[in-house]
Order: C-alpha cells, then sequence, then structure tokens
C-alpha cells in the first residue's frame, strides 16, 4: 500500500505541466536521434546532459532533468525501429533484430503495420518493466548482485546460442558467422592485460613506420596502426557497413532494369487496423516484455542481448519458424518490446547499485552524481522526492512516447515513397556521415565501406551477417567476463558448467551460472544435431 | 537613430581589433576533447563529468568539453589515442595512475610522460581496504588471519591489471605472505557491486566508489592507505598504525593533462581554467565528501612530482616483477 501511495504522489508530480512538456519535447528529440542511423540514446542524451542544469535551475524540481533525459533514452529506442523497418539500417545496436521481419514487411508493403507493431510493442514492453520497476526494485536489485563473472558470462552464452537459430538452415555458415564477428571483437586492446591485439603490426614494424613518418601525424593514415586498428573495431562501423552499404549493394543489383517503389499507403483506419493486428504480435510482445526486462536488470548486459534473445526464443517457440525472416509481426514485436523493456530495466541497477548497465545509463548515472544524488542501494530510502516521481514518469513517458510515435508514423513512411534511386544514394550518405558522426575518425569510415564490400560478397555467398553483427557487440564483454571467471578459477571450466565448484573455499553451491550454461550448451548443439542428421538422412538416398 | 547605429558598428569593430591585437592569447575554437582515461561509473568518470558540469553551470569555457571514455588496456587506448591526436591543443586528458604504470610495463606504446603538459593536479584519491559484512572482519589481523585460512580462494577486485589496485594488492600479498588472487575489472564501480554481491571477498576501492554500500552497510572498511586517518572514517586505522612497521601509504593523483605538443598558449589556457574549477564550491564540497586528499599543482611543480611518482612505480613494479 506504501508502494500505491507513494507512486500516486510520484504520478501526480510527473503530470505537473512542466514535467509533462519535458516529457514531450524529450520524447520527440530521442524519437529523431534514434531514427537517425550513427546517432543513438547516448549521443542525446549525452549532448543535451548539459542542458539539464539550466532545467535544474528553472524548475527547482529534482527529479525535471532526469525525467527529461529518461524521454530521451525512450523515444531513441522507439525510434531506433523507425530506419530498422524503413531503411533496413539499424540506428543502435538494440534494434538489430528488428530489420529481421520489419524489413521484410516493409518490403512487401507493410511498413505501416510493421511501424505500428514496433511502437505498440514498445509501449507494452515499457510498461510491463515499468509495473516490475514499481513493485519490485528493492529484490530485483539483489538478483543483479547475485549475478557474478561467471554467471554473465553464461548468460551471454545463452545469447549466442539464440544466434544459432538465427541464421536460417545453414549452421555451418551461421557458426562462421559468429566466428568471423568474435574474431573482430578482439581487435584493439585486451582488457585483461592491456597487451594490444590484432593490430597488424609488430613492435619492429611499428617503430620503422613512427621512426619514418611521426606518431600520429596526418601524412600517415593508412600505416598509423596506433590509430588505426588499436582502436578497435566498434559496432556501428560494422553495422552501417553490413546493412547501409552491403544490403544496398545486393538490392540494387537484386532489382536491376526495374525501378522500384514500395508501395505504402497511411490512413487513419490502417493504423487502427495495425493496432488491432497486434493480436497476432502479443506472443512476440510478452516474450519481448518479460526476458527484456530480465536481461536488462543485469548489469553490464544491457538492451541488445535482451532483444536478441527474445527474437530467438519468440522463432524457437513458434509454431511457423520458417515464417520469422519473412516479415512476421511477432518477429517486430519481440525485439521491440524487449528493448524498451530492457532500457527500463538497466535504469535499476543503476539507481540502486550504481552501475550502468548500458552506455545510455553511464551517462544518465553521470548526471545523478553531478545533480548532487547519490545512485546506490540507499537512494530509495533517501530521495524519495527523486524516486518515485521518475517512476510515475515512466509510466507518462511511456504513454507520451506511443502517442508521438504513432502520430509521425506517416512522416516517416513518406520516406519509403522515395524512388529507390534517391534513396539508395540518401541512405550511401547516411551511412557515411553517421558512421563519421559517431566516432569522428575517418579510419572507421574507411573500415565502413570495407565492410560493407566485403558484407555484400558474404550475402551472395548467402552467409547470414547478422551473427557477425552481433557478436560483434558481445563478443568484447563475453570475452572479458570469461576471462574473469577462468582467474578466478585458475582456469577451471567447472567454474560455469558445475554447481558444487569450491569459488571462495567456503564450499558454497552456484547453481545459476551452471544451469544458465547447460540450457545455452543444448540450444547450441540441439540444432547441430539435427542438422547433422537431415544431412545424413537427406545425404544417403542421393547416394544410393 | 543612425549616429547610433555606427557608435555600435564602430565600437564592435573596435572591440574586434583589440581581440585580434591580443592574440596570442589561446581560446579554444571547437569543442575541446575530454577523454577519461578509464570506464564509465568509476571514480575517474564519476570526477571527470563533475569537472565538466562545473565547466559547463559557470560558463567557464568558450567551447564544450566533450568527454569521451578510453578505458582500454588500463589506459594504454587512451595514451596512444592523446600521443597521435592531430590537434593537441584541443584535446586534454583525466589520469590517474596508470599515467606512469602503463608506459612502464609497455615500452611499446612509445608514450612519454613528460611529454605530456602539466595542466592541473585537481586532487589525490586515498585507498580504503574493503570486505564484505558477512565475512566478519573488522582488523587488518583478522583480515590477514582469514586469508591465509582461505589461501588461495580469497579475491581482491580492482580496475586493471598492474594498476593501482594490483599495487595494493601485491603488497599485502609480500608484506605478509599471503596468497590473494587479483581479478582486474574495467570500472570501480562493477568491482564494488561484486564486492556487495560477494563474487569477490575484498577490494581496495576510493571511497568515492565503495561509499553507497559502506552507507547501506554492506561493505566494512579495515584499514586506510594513508598517512592520517580519513575524517569520514574517523573509526578506521591506517595501514601504518596497525602494520606492526611495514610503511605503505599510496595515493593516486587526479590530474589533467595535455596531449603532447600543445601549445604553452593552450596550456596556459587550460590552467587557468581548471584552476577556476578547482576553487569552484562545487569541486571543494566533493573533494570533501568523498575523502579526496591534495592541493592544486600545475605547471614545472607537477611535472616534478611526475618524475617522482614515475621513479616510485619503477621500484614498486619491479619489487612485484611485472616489469624488469
Amino acid at each position: 500500500m506504501e508502494i500505491v501511495s507513494a507512486l500516486m504522489d510520484g504520478l501526480w508530480i510527473a503530470v505537473q505541466p512542466h514535467n509533462l512538456a519535458l516529457a514531450v519535447i524529450g520524447v520527440i528529440v530521442g524519437l529523431f536521434v534514434g531514427a537517425l542511423p550513427g546517432l543513438g540514446s547516448v549521443n542525446g542524451v549525452a549532448i543535451l546532459l548539459p542542458f539539464t542544469f539550466v532545467i535544474n535551475e528553472a524548475t527547482s524540481d529534482p527529479a525535471a532533468p532526469m525525467i527529461f533525459l529518461a524521454a530521451i533514452y525512450y523515444g531513441a529506442m522507439y525510434g531506433g525501429a523507425i530506419s530498422s523497418i524503413t531503411l533496413g539500417i539499424p540506428g543502435a545496436s538494440t534494434a538489430v533484430a528488428t530489420t529481421f521481419d520489419g524489413r521484410p514487411m516493409a518490403l512487401q508493403g507493410n511498413a505501416d503495420r510493421a511501424l505500428v507493431t514496433a511502437a505498440v510493442a514498445s509501449f507494452i514492453g515499457g510498461t510491463v518493466a515499468t509495473l516490475f520497476f514499481t513493485g519490485f526494485a528493492p529484490i530485483l536489485s539483489s538478483v543483479a548482485l547475485d549475478f557474478g563473472n561467471p554467471e554473465i558470462f553464461a548468460l551471454m552464452l545463452l545469447a549466442f546460442a539464440t544466434f544459432i537459430g538465427l541464421g536460417g538452415d545453414d549452421i555451418p555458415k551461421t557458426m562462421f558467422s559468429i566466428f568471423f564477428g568474435l574474431l573482430l571483437a578482439t581487435v584493439g586492446f585486451d582488457t585483461i592485460s592491456g597487451e594490444p591485439r590484432l593490430i597488424f603490426m609488430n613492435e619492429r614494424e611499428q617503430t620503422a613506420v613512427l621512426e619514418t613518418f611521426g606518431a600520429g601525424t596526418e601524412a600517415v593514415p593508412f600505416f598509423d596502426s596506433v590509430s588505426w586498428f588499436s582502436r578497435g573495431i566498434q559496432f556501428l562501423v560494422l553495422a552501417i557497413g553490413v546493412y547501409g552499404i552491403g544490403e544496398m549493394i545486393w538490392t540494387i543489383n537484386a532489382s536491376r532494369y526495374k525501378v522500384t517503389m514500395t508501395e505504402t499507403t497511411i490512413s487513419f483506419r490502417r493504423i487502427m487496423a495495425g493496432i488491432v493486428g497486434m493480436k497476432d504480435a502479443w506472443k512476440g510482445t510478452m516474450i519481448g516484455s518479460l526476458l527484456g526486462f530480465f536481461v536488462g536488470i543485469l548489469p553490464a548486459a544491457g538492451a541488445t542481448p535482451g532483444s536478441l534473445m527474445s527474437y530467438g526464443v519468440s522463432k524457437m517457440t513458434s509454431r511457423n519458424p520458417k515464417s520469422y525472416g519473412e516479415g512476421n509481426p511477432d518477429g517486430v514485436a519481440a525485439p521491440e518490446a524487449a528493448n524498451n523493456s530492457a532500457s527500463t530495466g538497466a535504469m535499476l541497477p543503476m539507481m540502486t547499485l550504481g552501475i550502468p548497465g548500458s552506455p545510455t545509463t553511464a551517462v544518465l548515472l553521470a548526471g545523478m552524481v553531478i545533480w548532487g544524488l547519490e545512485p546506490g542501494p540507499r537512494l530509495f530510502e533517501d530521495r524519495p522526492e527523486f524516486v518515485w516521481p521518475l517512476i510515475g514518469s515512466f509510466y507518462i513517458s511511456n504513454i507520451v512516447a506511443v502517442l508521438v510515435n504513432l502520430a509521425f508514423i506517416p512522416l516517416f513512411l513518406a520516406v519509403l515513397r522515395m524512388p529507390f534511386t534517391i534513396l539508395a544514394p540518401v541512405i550511401f550518405v547516411l551511412s557515411i556521415i553517421g558512421t563519421y558522426a559517431a566516432y569522428d575518425n575517418m579510419y572507421d569510415v574507411w573500415l565502413m565501406v570495407l565492410f560493407g564490400f566485403g558484407a555484400y560478397m558474404l550475402r551472395i555467398l548467402d552467409y547470414p551477417l547478422a551473427p557477425a553483427v552481433l557478436a560483434v557487440v558481445l563478443g568484447t564483454t563475453a570475452e572479458e567476463k570469461m576471462r574473469q571467471s577462468l582467474l578466478l578459477s585458475d582456469g577451471n571450466f567447472a567454474i560455469f558448467w558445475n554447481p558444487f565448484f569450491d569459488r571462495d573455499g567456503k564450499g558454497q553451491e552456484w547453481w545459476i551460472a551452471p544451469v544458465t550454461t547447460w540450457i545455452a550448451v543444448i540450444l547450441i548443439v540441439l540444432p547441430i544435431i539435427i542438422w547433422a542428421v537431415r544431412k545424413i538422412r537427406g545425404g544417403s538416398p542421393a547416394e544410393a | 537613430m543612425r549616429l547610433l547605429k555606427t557608435l555600435t558598428l564602430g565600437a564592435a569593430a573596435l572591440g574586434m581589433a583589440l581581440t585580434a591585437t591580443a592574440a596570442s592569447a589561446f581560446e579554444p575554437s571547437k569543442p575541446i576533447d575530454f577523454v577519461i582515461m578509464a570506464g564509465k561509473g568509476g571514480g575517474a568518470d564519476k570526477m571527470a563529468r563533475l569537472m565538466q558540469s562545473i565547466v559547463e553551470q559557470n560558463d567557464l569555457a568558450g567551447q564544450p568539453l566533450v568527454p569521451t571514455n578510453k578505458s582500454g588496456g588500463s589506459g594504454a587506448e587512451a595514451l596512444t589515442y592523446m600521443n597521435g591526436v592531430n590537434d593537441p591543443d584541443h584535446s586534454i586528458m583525466v589520469t590517474l595512475n596508470s599515467f606512469y604504470t602503463t608506459p612502464l610495463r609497455q615500452p611499446g606504446l612509445k608514450v612519454d610522460n613528460m611529454a605530456f603538459a602539466p595542466v592541473a593536479r585537481m586532487a589525490e584519491d586515498t585507498f580504503v581496504l574493503w570486505v564484505h559484512k558477512d565475512e566478519g572482519i573488522t582488523t587488518l589481523d583478522e583480515f590477514i588471519a582469514e586469508v591465509k585460512k582461505r589461501g588461495n580462494k580469497w579475491v581482491m577486485g580492482g580496475t586493471g591489471k598492474n594498476s593501482e589496485d594490483n599495487i595494493i594488492t601485491d603488497h599485502l600479498n609480500e608484506a605478509y605472505g599471503l596468497d590473494i588472487k587479483y581479478i582486474p575489472y574495467k570500472g570501480g564501480g562493477a568491482v564494488a557491486k561484486d564486492l556487495a554481491g560477494k563474487q569477490i571477498q575484498s577490494s581496495v576501492n576510493n571511497p568515492s566508489e565503495a561509499l553507497g554500500f559502506y552507507e547501506s552497510g554492506d561493505v566494512v572498511p579495515i584499514v586506510a592507505f594513508t598517512n592520517e586517518r580519513l575524517p569520514m572514517f574517523p573509526d578506521t586505522p591506517t595501514h601504518n598504525e596497525v602494520s606492526d612497521g611495514d610503511d605503505f601509504a599510496y595515493f593516486m593523483q587526479r590530474s589533467v593533462v595535455g596531449a603532447p605538443g600543445m601549445s604553452d598558449e593552450a596550456q596556459a589556457y587550460y590552467t587557468a581554467l581548471f584552476t577556476k574549477v578547482y576553487e569552484s564550491d562545487a569541486w571543494q564540497k566533493y573533494k570533501n565528501d568523498k575523502s579526496l586528499m591534495g592541493d592544486l599543482m600545475s605547471g614545472e611543480e607537477l611535472s616534478e612530482y611526475w618524475g617522482v611518482q614515475i621513479e616510485n612505480h619503477e621500484k614498486i613494479l619491479k619489487a612485484s616483477g611485472a616489469i624488469k
């Protein structure tokens, strides 16, 4: 009961005109930032962080700056789906899974339906997560504490296991794609030892180049390995290369000699029909809402594995898995519900443990420190006048976001009415600008173009590329957590699969990591066995 | 009316001419790249964002500071990045002690500390030994006894390999014949959370990193590695009070440096800027609240301080076998 009255007070403050206005502005800013490839919620929140001091002073409401930034965060999560669906380029790693079915739906002339599904699923995901947040914040923060290094690694393994199902039937090609992504993720400085890896230059060559040209001079952009591969390969560079350049070339090639124009019509009735049509996507929405939230509250995981796993689980449990990737509304709803749900979930470890679960929450965390709040286990007790209006604003922002998003759908669809001969060059330009804007470095732009051509080749050879893109996102964390765990166990892998492995000399049992690992192993091995059996059975009659 | 306009224009032109004659003074002409040598959410990160907010709030700089975290390889990523920037006059970095230790360990990086511009040392951070309250340990002697009993199953979490936290752990192992296992993390925030979750058994977090879980009662301070007791933890002894003759105090610099090749004018500009930040109420309050020590230092004085610190760290790393 205490919670209900606190929440009511919080909601009341959140609907005060100034907070409501901040939520609306924040959502609109976020929607556009999220919809532009290359810019995501991190950029939006970071750029507008200084602006919150003005808000702080103008409103003298401790929650107002945070309400504004949280609204941008949500808006961007809604917006990420827009470029995934209309352009086929995921605006952020959280929206990669949305392209799998969102893009095919758009190509089939159902872009409006895909956008409506994404918006409504996002709304449900965000609201379900906020309900959990309201009711169980203290309990859930203790769950997050139970997830140490081996547990997070096991969870990453589970995320990778769901990849296997993503690439269609050709498992060896999917595995190749995953390992290629993991390989790219190792480029740059190793987190644990601090040594540079795969920078394509040994110390002797490095010295020679440095002596000839001098470090970091403009004259040697192609030889200066320090500013090249030691920076590592960023997710967006690969994602924009694969989707912005590679896919585009492929589409141009596939649609040669016929000028295609995606059919789109929009009317109030079609939007209503789309909302009614949500009943076809309720399962994906529910899976995404629940799984996304759970993964979101675990520090270091964030919304990307959440949206991905939700897509995988939704596909695995579907009666018709073949329809995924061909424009199944469930395939749009699951990742979209999940990334919104996970974003709310990620607020939890940030506020109660002081640990950011995603890059965006890291900026929000910094914001809270600057406004004089101390995120940590005592925040809920010490600063209710901040916490409850913020939770109230989660509800309000979600409602605002879904309404704003639905209102803007006709505008986004106008993009699709452009003939492809105009759209394709626009996408190329956006890809280059987006990459440069994200990292401020020409090296990344060249690398992006290179990845684009590589991706085109692999696309012709029918290799699935999404697993590689996602492996780059998760590979770094997975490796770090695996190596920290192995340091803990003196190199003994039993720490991942054996619940009786003694971690701290006190003879405790640890069940979370082993159970997760075993589920992941089954999910990885099962499709491989099925594939092998089919191959043998299918192969033998042909030989006979 | 026309006369007034002419006069205004004239005054404006005169003003511009005056600015032009004073061209020797540096003013940033584009957003300033503000590199943070550590991951998000840790002590260095929070401090850097606070500095940025003080600059923004009081409108101290003509251009915004744009923070970027480069946490890879215990600062190696940040150092090589700074070494190779195209525009050293618009690139500054928040550093900690990995500023000394990483180049010592990895001569291949070709990083020369002394080439960086000594802008300002904003504070010295302190270290405290923390354990979870469920261990039931409250003194250094109890700590040593329990760790010995646990053998190599006692785990210390810390930020980065061969970093400040690692140096302190090595010292404890050496001085008391312990076999503590050290696990590097990306940031102090993750270490604090894993200690509260009993995933690790101890940490040497800075007070600012462990404060939340100290206030909630999850973690307990054992000793402070300082010369005097910290005002915030008056009941926690310093290591030297209870160590039985083993003298060990350790601090971490919180400094702002300019990229190698920064012009003297730009360095003077940033020193003036961060002196204003240092003197602000917000910074002084933060320094007090988070048990930070050390006064402002810049220019020659800071360079000399670096020289002494590099020498000390070389000794420490050699003693622990991290470098030859």
